[in-house]
């Protein structure tokens, strides 16, 4: 070959490889082909960093959509939704008093598409919350915090309270009036224990409370400090930290043999259909040289996977739908109903009524009897009870099936009947006929604290599901009894807060009744 | 005792602990510390040694047609200042509850959070408030009083006027 027959052919190799650049390029992003046989399927799903966080096969019974109505997938979902959201908003919000207040005026009335984006973010937070709920009944109804899989209900709390952590910082930004106050309250409750220890008189040298609101607030009043710090917390920290535990939660969904279902869900399932994509056309290699360092059943060991189909497409594209239907909601809320904002925050004059955001009116109900025990003592009670679930029920009967377990569907009518009955009974007494300090004006604060209708109507519920314990002669059937109550009280408070307080927290039957000022 | 002599182990046995992982654990330990202790003076950060609040203290001019007993709030403040024969005193507006600024009424408070109600002297009257309204010092004459929000005076405690 002579000297100008080499550069010839080097300059074709060199056109020929610029032509080819884009596919190849294409092909080493997505290295294993298209997803069209099984094992590109699964390469699809491990090949993938995000996506591994799946198995490269899903059971059939965890696609089924009364399995888990997605909803812990809307919640994922509008999660991510307000991530996005929330950063296009950062780049117009001001931390910092009064400037706050005038920023989301500009991005309500001045900033293209600030207004839609600012609805979207708030109407996707009040989604995550409602959805973060519904998922955790969801899990709860079908018993599927059972082992493996208890601490993956303990980091779901976590999570519930993190998104709630999220909400609650995310209020106070706006810097208006519903704002101020929601906060003024918000860290007043957490400086409650010294009801507590104001009534031992240990507060001079114990004042717990004085130190959550002090460390809270990074002040005594609720200004520029506060602010900061809750703009802090509500765009680094707790994203992170509900990054964080989502990672470790999906993961250990994966790890815990994919989602609870019953023993016999195979029959209960029959034959796949024809149109799934079920069969193994290749033995899996490794799965078998696993179970020697993973401990108990895996689900490929002894099961089979006859009744699993490949992760892609079918649980893909059912999450892809989750997604979408999501964002459909949260733009359509978004279009109907503008984010509030009223006058910019007043420290001198409170709003009247100054509610807190609607999750919390439920508390705030409770809130309007004692600080203490409404504010922090039965929430801790109720998020002890919660975490204790899975460690308590240690039954096998149920798993996977909606209400599954003694007592069963009936059990949780009777408890919802009960559950409605007594909040409604305990608060219709309350709003009536006062309580103990309009009866007995000098009765210690202490009494009031531990007897009020929030604590009455907690140990009603106690009660009621410790009677369905002896009855049944089972802790899920005392746990269903538990749950639904509790669902059910935290309904009605959060109804009559909403709804049925006025002005001076007072109550009336409709907001058309309230007093003009 | 050799090697030969003990029972085959399996991979799931526990290893035996060797020598090598007492400085392991030295090291595992001495960080688990450093952690803690990281973290513990890490908090004290957020712990603001010095707080931001406004002035607790402020001048105030009664008007001289103040009637016994009506209340007298300063703009901006959240305290009601009386007078009443036996002299000048000063009743905190801040709901004892959770911090709601109480409205003055003829006959006493009421706070707009959660209803509690206080009488003219602060005492509760109603609803969750778990201490009375607390009342602050007074100090001055003549018409000019120095209120200061951050002490506080037993109840009925009156500045002779
Ligand atoms: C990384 C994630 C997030 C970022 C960067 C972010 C950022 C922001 C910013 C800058 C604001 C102020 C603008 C405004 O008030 O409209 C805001 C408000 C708010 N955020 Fe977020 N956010 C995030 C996640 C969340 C989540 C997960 C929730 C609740 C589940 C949430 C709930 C709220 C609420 C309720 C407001 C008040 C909205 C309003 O009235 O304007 N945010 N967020
Ligand atoms: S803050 Fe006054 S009654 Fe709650």
């Amino acid at each position: 070959m002579s000297e100008q027959e080499r550069s010839s052919s080097a300059l074709r190799e060199f056109a020929r490889n610029l032509r080819q650049a884009p596919r190849r390029f294409l092909e080493t992003v997505f290295r294993h082909g298209p997803p069209r046989t099984d094992r590109t399927r699964s390469t699809f799903v491990f090949g993938n960093v995000f996506l591994h966080l799946h198995a490269a096969r899903t059971h059939r019974w965890s696609l089924r959509w009364t399995t888990t109505l997605g909803l812990g997938l809307v919640t994922a979902a509008a999660f991510v939704i307000t991530l996005v959201t929330g950063v296009l908003l950062m780049f117009y919000y001001k931390p910092y008093p009064d400037v706050a207040y005038q920023s989301i005026k500009d991005i309500h009335f001045v900033v293209p598409t600030g207004l839609f984006m600012r609805n979207v973010h708030r109407w996707a937070a009040n989604v995550m919350v409602v959805a973060v709920i519904l998922h955790m009944a969801r899990v709860f109804y079908t018993a599927a915090y059972r082992a493996p899989r208890e601490f993956n209900w303990v980091i779901g709390m976590g999570l519930l309270v993190t998104t709630l952590g999220l909400s609650f910082t995310g209020y106070l930004l706006p810097w208006d009036q519903l704002a101020y106050w929601a906060i003024t309250i918000g860290a007043n409750i957490a400086q409650s224990p010294r009801e507590i220890t104001d009534a031992l008189g240990i507060t001079d040298w114990a004042d717990i409370g004085g130190l959550q609101r002090q460390l809270l607030l990074g002040s005594d009043v609720v200004g520029e400090e506060a602010l900061i710090r809750f703009y802090l917390l509500h765009v680094m920290l707790l994203p992170l930290l509900l990054v964080a535990l989502l990672a470790v939660h999906f993961w250990r969904v994966r790890k815990d043999g994919g989602l609870a279902r019953p023993a016999d869900a195979d029959r209960r399932l029959g034959p796949p259909p024809a149109d799934a994509y079920p069969v193994f056309t290749e033995a899996p290699r490794k799965t078998y040289q696993l179970a020697a360092v993973v401990r108990g059943r895996t689900a490929a060991v002894g099961n089979g996977p006859e009744q699993t189909v490949p992760s892609m497409p079918h649980l893909f594209y059912a999450e892809l739908g989750v997604f979408m239907l999501t964002t459909l909601i949260c733009l359509a809320l978004s279009l109907w109903i503008d984010a509030p904002l009223k006058e910019l925050a007043n420290p001198n004059v409170p709003e009247n009524p100054a509610k807190a955001p609607w999750y919390f009116l439920g508390l705030q109900e409770c809130v309007s009897f004692s600080a203490f025990m409404g504010g922090v003592g039965i929430p801790l009670i109720v998020l002890a009870g919660l975490g204790l679930i899975p460690y308590l029920d240690r039954e096998e009967r149920g798993t996977g099936v909606w209400c599954g377990g003694p007592g069963g569907w009936p059990l949780v009518r009777w408890a919802t009947l009960f559950g409605l009955a007594a909040a409604i009974g305990v608060e219709a007494f309350a709003i009536r006929c006062g309580w103990l300090r309009e009866w007995f004006p000098d009765i210690p604060q202490l009494v009031i604290t531990f007897v009020n209708p929030g604590t009455l109507l907690a140990a009603l519920y106690a009660l009621f599901s410790l009677f369905v314990v002896r009855k049944q002669n089972s802790v899920r059937a005392g746990a269903l009894a538990l749950f639904t109550c509790f669902l059910c009280g935290f309904v009605v408070l959060t109804i009559i807060g909403t709804y049925f307080r006025g002005p001076n927290w007072e109550f009336f039957w409709s907001p058309a009744d309230w007093p003009k000022h | 005792m050799t090697a030969e002599a003990r029972a085959p182990r399996s991979r799931l046995d526990p290893e035996p602990v060797t020598r090598r992982d007492v400085l392991g654990l030295a090291a595992l330990w001495s960080a688990i510390t450093a952690l803690g202790f990281g973290l513990i003076g890490s908090l004290r950060l957020p712990r603001a040694a010095v707080l931001s609040s406004p002035s607790k203290k402020f001048r105030v001019t009664l008007p001289d047609s103040l009637p016994a007993g009506q209340a007298f709030v300063p703009p901006g403040r959240a305290v009601a200042l009386f007078r009443d024969a036996a002299g000048v005193y000063a009743v905190s507006l801040i709901c004892t509850h959770l911090g709601c600024v109480v409205k003055s009424t003829p006959t006493g408070f009421e706070c707009p959070c959660h209803g509690s109600r206080f009488t003219l002297d602060g005492t509760v009257a109603r609803g969750p408030a778990p201490q009375p309204l607390p009342w602050h010092k007074v100090t001055g004459g003549g018409g000019e009083y120095v209120v200061d929000e951050g002490a506080n005076v037993p109840q009925g405690t009156r500045l002779q006027a």
